[in-house]
């Protein structure tokens, strides 16, 4: 009895042994959402086992989380409970939000080597502005987007216009629509012109049409806002007036997940969404279409959208390291061509487009470089400090003055009021 | 002997009390001594406020709307799911033709997740080309946003509620009617009551503990239901489908505002205590066991 037990003691040490070896390499616990169709959850599990082969000293663990907000819900409970992840993928708007509570790091404590600092220098300076906060960079961009429209040829061709040219300006973008729409003998709308979606998130759509506007909705600090400029009353009034007073785009609230479809069902014949819609598009349109940059107002104008990669500030520094490194990896820019190409998503950085294989698909697939050529026009999501509740009273707003419940006027001021009350301790 | 014998009772209940505790009582307490505290932040600790959270939630428009649109809510849910489920019972209960497959078909709204069910209604409603739109389209009917408009949203979100809800309740009928002595029915044809005499003076008076029981489910679930509210609206258009559970999410875990979201817990776990106690209280009296 006593033999046995000294066995047993004996095998356990051995046992416990042998898992203090495995735990010498540095765990990389990395969450990820996935937000648009694809094989999005497999491509992130081969980029983890290939960069555990080159880095036998780590051990990156890639966990699904959910949507965004599934995601962010999930890091910044295990940090409070004192467990967050070494790395996650999130949103870039939520850059005020981790720092006020205070769970990252900025990437600069890592940039150390000339190598590095040309790194971190080689992406778009679109893609980096939502992560630079107080001359720091709390953020790498990793799965970018921004809002493109995608029209449909046919459509264009039998409402009498030149299917290879999208509308240019707000006016030509009317004009269009007016041809395009469509009514049956009831007089009711089979057809429309154009819709742009306000489910869910309308600011990000709306950020379209008021940087076109000229004018930018919050401050660099994340501390003022700028709802009720009369330039953005302006621009709203230009959204609501599509349907209330030209018709050429369907009341109410559209929704944004069924928006690809309503266009592929030819119930719509111009639409505004994200460029991570084009591979699902391409698979699933059966007619020809374009994808153009978004039309002018007084400038052209988008914003980026998407997600950052952030290293959280409880991991140890080994840990953090180890997630650096991982995201220098993951940003390469034969990695970034490609997740580019399988995603939908917009290359990071201006090296990645000049890689052979990108070359070859923006040759071949002309819509894909779209995106990448209205980068010079685009500007950061808006992004403030207590950004959900900021941007709540934003949509809110805008969802008000689109259903007729308020004037545009009105909604935009009553959204200024509530994010001044919300952003007065920010100051 | 005795002090062993209390011993091994506590050992039996350790199990049970452990649960209940860890993941019922404690948390109830944690959270109403929460909803006096301020949030905390990483450079200012949680300090007590008294009722401030409080005097935010009176101050807070959203909450005054998802209240009104919660009551609104149940008002519709809990008479319609429950009058609905008993008439389903009713009728599936008697000898008809095909009665397994109808029962299979009240029932199968209940078995599907939320979420499948909210993503298949979410077709129902589109507009444009959407189920509703095209039986609309037959007969001529105008085009409808029913989510897209402030007007109809709350309504359309009711509906799906009430699909769901009374094929589940009507089981529960189901097995009452089932349970009822035949001769009772056979004693009421012979004295010549009418069916619907025989409804209300018999059958009713008999299924009260299972409507009681029903009711209280049927509160519950209208202040808990809100899977199909993240799913199809995501509360909009401008909060008109906002119910109070889904504003808590969203102060709790999208606003991290966990002092506020604790009040509007407390509030709510208050309310439906109360329902829930007036309807055993006052209704038990009326019911025969």
């Amino acid at each position: 009895m006593k033999h046995s037990f000294a066995t047993c003691a004996a095998a356990v040490a051995l046992a416990l042994g042998a898992s203090a070896v495995q735990a010498q390499s540095t765990e990389v616990p990395f969450y990820f959402p996935v937000a648009v169709g694809g094989p999005i959850t497999k491509i992130i599990d081969q980029f983890a086992t290939d960069f555990n082969k080159e880095n036998p000293s780590i051990k990156v663990s890639p966990i699904y989380a959910g949507s965004y907000q599934d995601t962010i819900v999930k890091a910044l409970t295990a940090n409070k409970a004192g467990t967050p992840p070494v790395a996650s993928v999130l949103l870039s708007t939520d850059t005020f939000t981790l720092i006020d509570e205070d769970a990252i790091v900025p990437i600069d404590n890592f940039v150390k080597t000339p190598e590095d600092k040309a790194w971190l220098g080689g992406f778009y300076k679109a893609f980096l502005l939502n992560g630079q906060i107080g001359g720091k960079t709390w953020g790498v961009p990793f799965q970018r987007s921004t809002v493109v429209l995608y029209w449909n040829k046919e459509l264009f061709k039998e409402a009498g216009l030149d299917p290879n040219k999208a509308p240019q300006t707000w006016a030509e973008m009317t004009s269009m629509a007016q041809k395009l729409t469509r009514k049956d003998a009831s007089g009711k709308v089979t057809q429309y012109g154009v819709q742009i979606p306000s489910s869910g998130f309308p600011y990000w759509l709306f950020q379209g049409l008021t940087t076109q506007n000229d004018v930018i909705l919050a401050n660099e600090a994340g501390t003022q806002t700028k709802f009720d400029d009369p330039k953005v009353i302006e621009a709203l009034q230009y959204w609501v007036d599509l349907s209330k007073k030209h018709g050429v785009h369907p009341s109410g609230i559209v929704e944004w997940g069924t928006t690809p479809k309503d266009f592929m069902e030819k119930k719509v014949a111009m639409i505004w969404t994200t460029t991570g819609n084009l591979t699902n598009i391409r698979t699933n349109a059966k007619f020809d279409f374009g994808v153009a940059m978004l039309p002018a107002g007084k400038k052209r104008g988008s914003p980026t959208g998407g997600g950052n990669f952030f290293i959280f500030k409880k991991a140890t520094p080994a840990q953090q390291e180890a997630a650096f490194k991982f995201a220098k990896w993951l940003t390469q820019p034969a990695r970034a061509a490609q997740w580019g190409i399988d995603t939908g998503y917009v290359a990071v950085s201006p090296a990645a487009w000049d890689t052979p294989a990108l070359k070859k698909y923006a040759a071949e697939f002309a819509p894909a470089a779209v995106a990448r050529d209205q980068l010079q026009y685009a500007v950061a999501e808006l992004s403030t400090h207590d950004n959900q509740r900021v941007t709540k009273a934003f949509n809110d707003g805008l969802q008000a003055a689109l259903t007729g419940s308020k004037t545009a006027e009105a909604a935009m001021k009553d959204a200024q009021k509530e994010a001044e009350r919300l952003l007065r301790t920010y100051k | 002997m005795n002090a062993q014998k209390q011993a091994h009772a506590w050992l039996l209940l350790l199990p049970a009390l452990t649960l209940l505790v860890a993941f019922t009582h404690y948390p109830a307490i944690a959270t109403l001594i929460d909803s006096f505290m301020s949030t905390p932040k990483p450079n200012r600790a949680s300090v007590f406020v008294g009722f401030d959270n409080y005097a935010a939630m009176v101050d807070d428009p959203i909450f005054w709307q998802a209240l009104r649109n919660n009551l609104w809510f149940a008002l519709a849910t809990i008479p319609l799911s429950v009058g609905l489920a008993l008439a389903m019972a009713l009728w599936v209960n008697g000898k008809l033709a095909g009665r397994g497959f109808l029962r299979m078909a009240y029932f199968t709204p209940t078995v599907l997740p939320m979420i499948a069910v909210a993503n298949i209604w979410l077709f129902f409603y589109t507009p444009s080309y959407g189920l509703l739109e095209q039986i609309g389209n037959l007969f001529g009917l105008p085009s409808q946003n029913w989510l897209g408009d402030k007007a109809t949203a709350l309504g359309a979100i009711t509906v799906v509620a009430i699909w769901k809800e009374a094929g589940f309740f009507m089981i529960f009928y189901l097995a009452a009617l089932q349970g009822i002595n035949p001769s009772l029915r056979e004693a009421a044809a012979i004295e010549g009551a009418s069916r619907w005499f025989f409804f209300r003076r018999v059958l009713w008076p008999l299924l009260m503990p299972t409507t009681i029981f029903v009711l209280v489910n049927a509160v519950i679930n209208a202040f808990r239901m809100v899977d199909h509210v993240v799913v199809m609206t995501r509360g909009g258009p401008d909060n008109a489908t906002t119910l109070l559970l889904y504003h808590l999410y969203e102060v709790g875990f999208k606003f991290w505002d966990q002092g506020y979201a604790a009040a509007v817990t407390v509030v709510l776990l208050a309310a439906l205590a109360t329902v829930a106690l007036v309807q055993f209280f006052v209704l038990d009296r009326k019911a025969h066991y």
